[in-house]
């Protein structure tokens, strides 16, 4: 009878041991639902990583909230709760992301957000975002309008949060660009027409136009203006920058330009940047995996993501045991003090009050040329 | 705002109106033959215009697999039933119908797939596929259950819109699509730049108009159709058979939604989810004619693609609330004019 308790005794600590030995890491990504086309690329990296993560073992949980708000709370509830997770990684949409924040400061878990968030979550001290802020993004856009001397600028962005942001991004740049916003217009993501609000554009003359839209349906207006003989300028956002947008925009998209992270241009980069190498390194990866041509800048932000939670686990780990309190909070004090992570977007530098710490090494220019997005020197 | 930019804006509400009249046409059909508010009607678009696409990028369309597992239930059903009420002899008739037909279609689209078949065998081949799941999805859905109440009928419907709209992200991924045009003609007529694709657009609603009225008018099965439409117990007593007359405008409103589908696809850019957004103006376009008149539907459905046109341009921010408040006053309006007289509401 003795003999058998010391057993049961010696399988479950072996088996607690081995259950305290991993890293648990909670995917929340929006994989169905309106904002399915970003947030497969952000889901599927995570089946393409390393089995450790900062030296330990890992495991990923990977959850699709349906790009709804409501089902990402209930996750990251889950997930920290019952799952017990030492990281929460996600969501992919806006709205998503921003509700996860106050979950991730009830229960006392660090969060990387693989979107934007509000402005009130972004000094949430256990919410770290890896998406260069807009105001970032669109900076590289003011530059360029500064040097080809567009004065007039008119807008069209999505009657969501994603179009608030590309706007404010934009801006907080007009003024020291010398940019006049002359019309602030709106549509929907699953609009089948912008033809009224491209004639209000173009009836104000604009010298460029800037569209805050994202994935496939961010090509409609450009499309519309292109049908109309618009000859100005068209910048889109980093919200845009995969094969798909190329290929439903087709010839009328042509000469756009757009931020993005210097991942989606790694081969065009000197080989002095210092994010070519994980860019590098992440393109064979995930197109080893998804097929030549699929990697995109949302995947690539999950795959910052991954390595920014790498070099703060293994910091955490010499504190602490995975799967208790005292190591999520050394995890989250990592990740605060992440230094020079050199990622595929960024080379990211937390910071007490800069939970993004990405700066303009962040962002570079790129055009649409032949169905191919070029490195703007 | 000056002349020029009314034409213009005009222009793009008469397109998109009609293809809302079109939508609205599918789903007064259903509702008066069936008195299902058939809120699907919209997916079909997005069906036919991504199954266009994928047959234009030369890939297999993932509709097929629907077909297939949507037939594979309906035979089972009809074939219990028709086990059940001991009619052995109609079974061939019914697998030729609910099995044969969707595995024959399936079989020969995964055939031709890859072969670059002429556009217009493209759009035939399309609208068969599509409009095969109007009837696949009525014996499946709503016959088991056709004399339940009109509000048991929309719970269904909502419940089949999820489903479909949940499989078409599987079937043909997240990413929207945009067909070639069927033509690349343009015409200056003063500040407007008419492509020949609008015109396309026009000519086809205005022929499946015509056709649907000389359908209801002058030919038996039409006929048969509008008298269920005005007293189904009546017509049954008169010899019309409500459950083929089901399945028969459930196919012609599947045909209506592809038509559409393949009428949008090359005017904008199609994604899985659209035809929900696109059905509802359709149905605000049906509620106008008050879900009963085809004309009036169709006037509504003008109205609600000039509304949407004028109001993108005076407020975008704001497009989608005007289009969908104008639903209030023609509801105070109908409900002030019209006296309850349905036949069979319980």
């Amino acid at each position: 009878m003795k003999r058998k308790s010391l057993i049961a005794l010696a399988l479950a600590s072996l088996v607690a041991m081995s259950v305290q030995a991993q890293v648990k890491v909670g995917i929340i990504t929006g994989a169905t639902g309106p904002g399915a086309s970003l947030g497969i690329p952000y889901k599927n990296t995570f089946t393409v990583l390393p089995k450790t993560l900062g030296g330990e073992a890992v495991q990923y949980i990977i959850m699709d909230d349906g790009t709804d708000p409501t089902n990402a709370v209930k996750h990251a509830r889950k997930l920290i709760s019952e799952d017990k997770v030492d990281l929460i990684i996600g969501s992919s949409s806006v709205p998503a992301a921003t509700s996860i924040t106050d979950i991730a400061s009830e229960l006392k878990t660090p969060q990387i957000a693989l979107s934007p968030v509000g402005p009130a979550a972004s000094k949430n001290p256990w919410v770290f975002t890896i998406p260069q802020p807009a105001a970032i993004m669109m900076g590289a856009v003011a530059d360029h309008m500064k040097v080809n001397n567009v004065k007039n600028v008119a807008y069209i962005g999505f009657s969501d949060a994603w179009g608030d942001l590309v706007l404010n991004g934009l801006k907080s740049h007009s003024d020291a660009a010398g940019i006049k916003i002359v019309a602030e217009e709106r549509y929907g993501r699953n609009d089948t027409s912008v033809a009224g609000q491209i004639l209000k554009i173009l009836s104000t003359n604009p010298d460029a136009v800037v569209v805050g839209g994202s994935g496939t349906p961010g090509a409609l207006p450009h499309v519309t203006l292109a049908e109309r003989g618009y000859k100005g300028k068209v910048y889109h956002n980093h919200g845009v920058i995969n094969k798909d947008f190329l290929r439903v925009g087709g010839k009328n998209i042509e000469g756009g330009f757009a931020p993005t992270g210097p991942v989606m241009v790694a081969e065009q980069l000197p080989d002095s940047n210092p994010t070519k190498k994980a860019s590098l390194e992440f393109t064979k990866a995930y197109e080893g995996a998804f097929g030549a041509g699929t990697r995109n800048a949302f995947a690539a932000y999950s795959y910052d993501a991954y390595l920014l939670a790498n070099s703060a686990v293994a910091e955490a780990a010499k504190k602490a045991k995975a799967g208790t309190p005292e190591f999520r909070q050394a995890l989250r004090d990592a990740l605060e003090r992440t230094k020079n992570v050199n990622g595929t977007h960024a080379v990211y530098n937390m910071t007490t009050t800069d939970h993004a710490g990405v700066d303009s090494r962040a962002r570079v220019l790129v055009v649409i040329e032949n169905g191919d997005w070029k490195l703007v020197k | 705002m000056d002349l020029t930019i009314a034409a213009l804006l005009t222009q793009d509400g008469v397109i998109t109106g009609a293809v809302y009249a079109l939508l609205a046409m599918g789903i007064v059909l259903v509702f008066s033959v069936t008195r299902v508010i058939f809120v699907p009607q919209g997916d079909y678009v997005a069906y036919a215009a991504l199954t266009m696409a994928a047959l234009q990028a030369g890939k297999t369309p993932g509709v097929i697999w629907l077909l297939l597992i949507l037939s594979g239930m309906a035979s089972l059903m009809e074939l219990s039933s028709l086990i059940r009420t001991k009619s052995t002899s109609k079974i061939p008739k019914a697998m030729g119908l609910y099995l044969g037909i969707p595995v024959l279609l399936a079989g020969a689209t995964y055939a031709l797939a890859s072969t670059a078949l002429p556009l217009f065998f493209q759009a035939v081949l399309t609208l068969t596929l599509v409009s095969c799941m109007g009837p696949l999805l009525y014996r499946v859905a709503y016959r088991p259950v056709a004399s339940a109440s009109v509000l048991v009928l929309l719970i269904i419907s909502v419940a089949v819109h999820l489903a479909i709209t949940g499989l078409g992200l599987i079937l043909f991924g997240a990413e929207g699509s945009r067909t070639t045009p069927y033509s690349d003609a343009r015409f200056s007529l003063g500040p407007l730049q008419i492509t020949g694709q609008s015109i396309c657009v026009l000519l086809a609603t205005g022929l499946a108009i015509v056709a649907l009225y000389f359908f209801f008018t002058h030919s038996i099965r039409g006929k048969a159709l509008q008298a269920t439409a005005v007293n189904r117990v009546g017509s049954q007593l008169m010899g019309i058979r409500s459950n083929e007359a089901g399945s028969l405008a459930f196919l012609l409103s599947a045909m209506i939604g592809a038509l559409s589908g393949l009428l949008i696809a090359p005017i904008t850019t199609i994604f899985y989810d659209t035809g929900f957004l696109i059905g509802l103006k359709g149905f605000v376009a049906a509620i106008v004619g008050g879900l009963f008149s085809y004309p009036l539907a169709a006037a509504g459905a003008l109205l609600v693609g000039l509304m949407e046109s004028f109001s993108s341009f005076w407020a975008s921010a704001f497009k989608e609330v005007f289009v969908f408040t104008l639903i209030l006053p023609v509801l105070l309006w109908r409900s002030l004019r019209t006296h309850h007289s349905e036949e069979d509401e319980e």
